[in-house]
């Protein structure tokens, strides 16, 4: 089979687990294939059959099964564009092309400006099959050749097929336009309006136009469409309507003068046109019942803002209020407190007092046992106990409490002595006669 | 298959047969393919019968009958054929006999004999005798006799209009062994001189001719073609061109002689003639004049015209030719960028400025057109060429053998609808999506193709997954320019539109262990026609590698 063609890249590295079994796992089928036809010609074809058949005769039935569930390619006649020629149509003067339906006379009536291209071509195809003045010619056998109607569709499709010609006739096409519904209409007010600005946005340059939208269109969708409709941007043009110019080069001055005027003409029916289209835009914005809606809202919003204002201030003079109440009851009752705690600390002090006054005495007793009063190891001791304050006097006492013989309380007060004299509350010498 | 011993010794041709102008090719010893000229040295030769003094007249000499004996020459046909008479549009024929309703059938009422009255003559025995013509041409060109034929139309013949010229050859002692659809004959006769490489690709075959256009999208996968859109239009082609040439001509003359050569017949048929070969000229030359003694009303005509002033007089026709393009492109729901390359065929693809648009429109593709590709075929030829060529190749089949081949059992076949590949590394480390097995492929098909392994080596991950195009879209604001020099067209921003390859499912992964760098990993998947999916990995010239299969 076909050899290997190279391809100078490289397959990805593997980093990971791998968690199937073997070295390969399937994960999904490839997608469902389309049946086609393949072309029966080339050699490669030819070998394709021969490996097809190979000793196989395929029957009729075989080609019926195989040519039904084979995708076409070819496209199917026209047959969705046809609708009933009147009679009064096919009697019309082809001269008379600038009053002529041209969508109708092509059969496209239902189409108009939404018709595409191709519907067009399609179209024109069908009436030239039937109405081609050759074919007439042969059928009526005295040659009677009537080929206005003909001309009428090469009219039309001259006129059709031209993207500029056709936006000129399809700027005054009558038919084409939808009339606002009346309050009588059986369409509904959205309905009938949309269909109205559907085929006014056939006129936009910007194109898609913002649909009209119904009853459940919010703000958004409502106001985008109507700053498009008064912002409307279009390509409607009037030249179709002009007067003829006469052509011989004779009448210049009847020309130009023809010219002007039709110049003048055209202008005049555009700004026409503009005002009539913002003149229908005012109207169904005063129809709208979504605008009143929308206001009914805007009006409720603000009320419920201006509400919910005046409950916020409301609230937050209660607030306030409150607040000032239970701070004066806070400063109250911290006074209150304040009180009770300085009775307390005052209770508290005598105690202490009281405490300070019993160690001293403890101490005073201690050091009697080895500095008798007025010696000078008395006076240091003194000092010690003016130095420490009252819950260091409380250790130190137990300390003293506990101590056995004059050795150990001179030792505790050494201990204390040097401990104030390293705090720096006392001069290196201070207690040289404690600490030994 | 006995009797049709007798018929066995004969040539087997391709005819090409167009409603303006019918070509016939053999394949010379050498493989070949062949136009053969006709006894009046035309290789294109004008599908026009004319009946004058009893004498038949067929060719260019029938086509010169046009100017006096309209009545009596009967001009593009083809399309009649297998119609009913309710069915066709006689426009085309207007200045030449008339189809007429004759029971249903399309006739032609004509002079046969002098001094006879007119005989009806139907499409099919007109066609008959066309074909009778081509064939004897061709068999005193070869010396041989020549009964079977291999014959190109368009690919809107229906079922009936093969089956009546099917029958009509026959009528002409011609057996047709096969009727084929242009486009892709047109595209073979390419592929015969690119010696039947069997690159997968997308074309676009544009077949200008000279009353009609038809655009057909083809994919071309392992060297088999399927059609994957067509449009036509029926009023775009060379008439068309001409018959600009023709107003043009026609205003000039009215403003010098005040009389109009278009509302008078013979004046009409005169400059639409000369009107074809200036505008052949300007496909070659950049003016062209045109000379006609008297023209009308006794004056003669003489004037020039450049070819820039034809293309803009062209250009609304050139412009339907693009969209028509456009249309089959769209219709194949496919981007402007998945077409590969674009094969202009039919008489008016000789227009320089025809080739040039196509190339505007697909500014990476190869146009084969005698403008935009020095080694361009014909494309006048490129139709009969291509049927020559098949001919060739079932010169030995019988008929039976011939419907056997072609029978839909053989030719329809599920395709793939989605690109299938592998997972590879681009040079800047990303991982991308390489194709195996495009998109259009038929099943079964098999592809292989040849990897690196990583610059480091190691183990290896074959990642199978089905993916397609996106098409990206990027503005391109408009470089700022001065002020003075600014003209005001060229500012809009510019719309660069570019083609990726995205992955859409992981279908299987494979494990190849210890791969060294420098090695190669050879990669196979095979489509069947159930919808399995058979892949293999290995490393080329080891033993290493793994094998899988993804159900339906
Ligand atoms: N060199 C050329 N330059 C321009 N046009 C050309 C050239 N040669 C031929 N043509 C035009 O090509 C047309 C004929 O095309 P072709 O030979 O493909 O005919 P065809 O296949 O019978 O066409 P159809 O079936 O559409 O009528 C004629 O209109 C002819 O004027």
């Amino acid at each position: 089979m076909a050899s290997s063609i190279k391809i100078d890249s490289a397959l990805p590295v593997f980093s990971g687990e791998w968690s199937a079994e073997g070295n390969f796992v399937s994960h999904a089928a490839i997608s469902a294939p389309v049946n086609r036809k393949l072309e029966p010609l080339g050699p490669h074809f030819l070998a394709h059959a021969r490996r097809k058949r190979h000793q196989r005769t395929f029957s009729e039935d075989d080609r019926i099964q195989a040519s039904q569930k084979v995708k076409n390619v070819e496209d199917e006649d026209a047959g969705e564009i046809s609708e009933p020629e009147e009679p009064e149509m096919l009697r019309r003067d082809p001269k008379d092309w600038k009053n002529q339906d041209h969508y109708a006379v092509l059969g496209l009536s239902k189409y108009r400006w939404r018709a595409t291209e191709e519907q067009i071509k399609k179209a024109h195809r069908r009436k030239v099959l039937k109405h081609h003045p050759d074919k007439k010619a042969a059928a009526s056998a005295g040659g009677q050749q009537d080929d206005s109607f003909f001309k009428c569709i090469q009219k039309a499709m001259e006129i059709l097929s031209d993207p500029v010609k056709r936006r000129q006739f399809d700027s005054v096409d009558e038919n084409a336009e939808v009339e606002p519904p009346t309050k009588k209409s059986s369409k509904s007010f959205y309905k009938g309006w949309a269909a109205v600005f559907a085929a006014e946005g056939r006129f936009s340059k910007k194109q898609p136009i913002p649909s009209f939208g119904g009853e459940k269109s919010t703000k958004e969708e409502v106001d985008e469409f109507y700053n498009f409709f008064y912002n409307f941007d279009s390509w409607r043009t009037f030249e179709y309507l002009d007067e003829d110019v006469p052509d011989d080069n004779e009448n210049r001055d009847q020309k130009r003068h023809v010219e002007r005027k039709n110049n003048a003409a055209r202008k005049k029916r555009k700004s026409e046109d503009i005002a009539r289209l913002r003149e229908l835009v005012d109207k169904v914005l005063a129809l709208d019942p979504r605008i009143k809606v929308f206001k009914e809202q805007e009006k409720e919003r603000r009320n419920a803002k201006k509400n919910a204002r005046e409950a916020e201030e409301k609230r937050l003079a209660e607030e306030a209020a409150k607040k000032a109440e239970e701070d004066a009851k806070k400063a109250a009752a911290e006074a209150e407190a304040a009180k009770a705690a300085a009775a307390e600390a005052q209770k508290n002090k005598k105690g202490a007092k009281d405490a300070v006054k019993k160690n001293r005495r403890v101490l005073k007793s201690a050091a009697a046992e080895f500095a008798p009063a007025g010696s000078v190891a008395y006076n240091q001791l003194m000092e010690i106990q003016d130095k420490i304050n009252p819950d260091q006097l409380a250790e130190l006492v137990a300390k003293l409490n506990v101590a056995k013989g004059t050795a150990e309380l001179k030792a505790v007060y050494a201990i204390t002595a040097n401990e104030i004299i390293a705090k720096g509350a006392a001069p290196a010498g201070a207690f040289d006669a404690l600490i030994l | 298959m006995s009797d049709t011993q007798e018929v066995e010794s004969g040539v087997v041709i391709g005819i090409a047969f167009g409603n303006t102008t019918s070509s016939i090719a053999y394949t010379s010893a050498d493989g070949k393919p062949e136009l053969i000229a006709n006894e009046e040295g035309d290789r294109q030769i004008p599908s026009v019968l004319s009946y004058l003094d009893s004498d038949e007249f067929h060719g260019g000499e029938a086509k010169a009958q046009l100017v006096r004996n309209h009545g009596n020459t009967v001009a593009y046909f083809r399309d009649f054929l297998g119609k009913k008479f309710s069915e066709i549009d006689p426009t085309n024929a207007h200045n030449s006999a008339h189809p007429i309703d004759a029971e249903g059938k399309v006739s032609f009422s004509v002079v046969e004999k002098a001094g006879k009255p007119a005989v009806n003559i139907t499409v099919e025995e007109i066609t008959a005798r066309h074909l009778r013509r081509l064939v004897s041409s061709a068999a005193d060109f070869l010396g041989k006799p020549v009964t079977k034929a291999i014959v190109t139309v368009p690919t809107d013949f229906t079922e009936a209009q093969r089956a009546a010229l099917t029958s009509a050859a026959l009528d002409a002692n011609i057996q047709i062994l096969q009727v084929i659809q242009e486009p892709v004959a047109e595209a073979l006769a390419y592929a015969a001189r690119d010696n039947f490489q069997t690159a997968d690709k997308v074309i676009l075959v544009a077949d200008i001719g000279g009353t009609r256009t038809d655009a057909t999208v083809v994919a071309v996968r392992g060297g088999m073609y399927t059609i994957l859109a067509t449009a036509h239009d029926y009023e775009l082609g060379g008439v068309r061109l001409d018959a600009t040439l023709v107003d043009h001509f026609a205003k000039e003359f009215i403003k010098k002689h005040k009389s109009d050569p278009r509302e008078n017949q013979r004046s009409l048929a005169k400059l639409k003639l000369e009107c074809e070969v200036v505008k052949r000229t300007l496909s070659i030359a950049t003016s062209a004049s045109i000379g006609i003694d008297s023209l009308c009303d006794g004056y003669d005509f003489h004037s020039t015209i450049n070819r820039f002033r034809y293309e803009t007089i062209g250009r609304p026709l050139f412009d339907q030719i693009i969209k028509l393009a456009e249309n089959v492109v769209s219709k194949a729901e496919i981007d402007l960028l998945d077409i590969d390359e674009v094969i202009l065929a039919g008489g008016s693809s000789h227009t320089p400025k025809i080739a040039q648009r196509f190339e505007s429109l697909f500014p990476n593709c190869t146009i084969h057109a005698p403008a935009t590709e020095t080694t361009a075929l014909n494309p006048s030829e490129l139709a009969a060429r291509g049927a020559a060529i098949q001919a060739s190749l079932v010169s030995e089949f019988d008929v039976e053998d011939i419907d056997q081949s072609t029978h839909p059992m053989v030719t329809v076949a599920p395709h793939l609808s989605k690109d299938i590949g592998v997972v590879i590394v681009a040079a800047d480390g990303t991982e991308t999506f390489q194709t195996l097995l495009p998109a259009q492929t038929a099943m079964p098909a098999r592809r292989a193709a040849e990897f690196n392994a990583p610059a480091e080596g190691g183990d290896v991950v074959i990642k199978f997954v089905e993916g397609g195009s996106v098409i990206k879209k990027e503005i391109i604001p408009p470089a700022p320019k001065d002020e003075d020099d600014s003209d005001d067209e060229e500012d809009e921003p510019e719309e660069v539109k570019s083609k990726e390859m995205k992955v859409e499912k992981l279908l299987a992964e494979a494990l190849l262990k210890g791969t060294e760098k420098g090695q190669k990993i050879e990669v196979t998947v095979q489509a069947l026609e159930a919808g399995e999916l058979n892949v293999t990995a290995r490393i080329v010239g080891t033993q290493n590698g793994v094998r899988g299969q993804v159900k339906a």
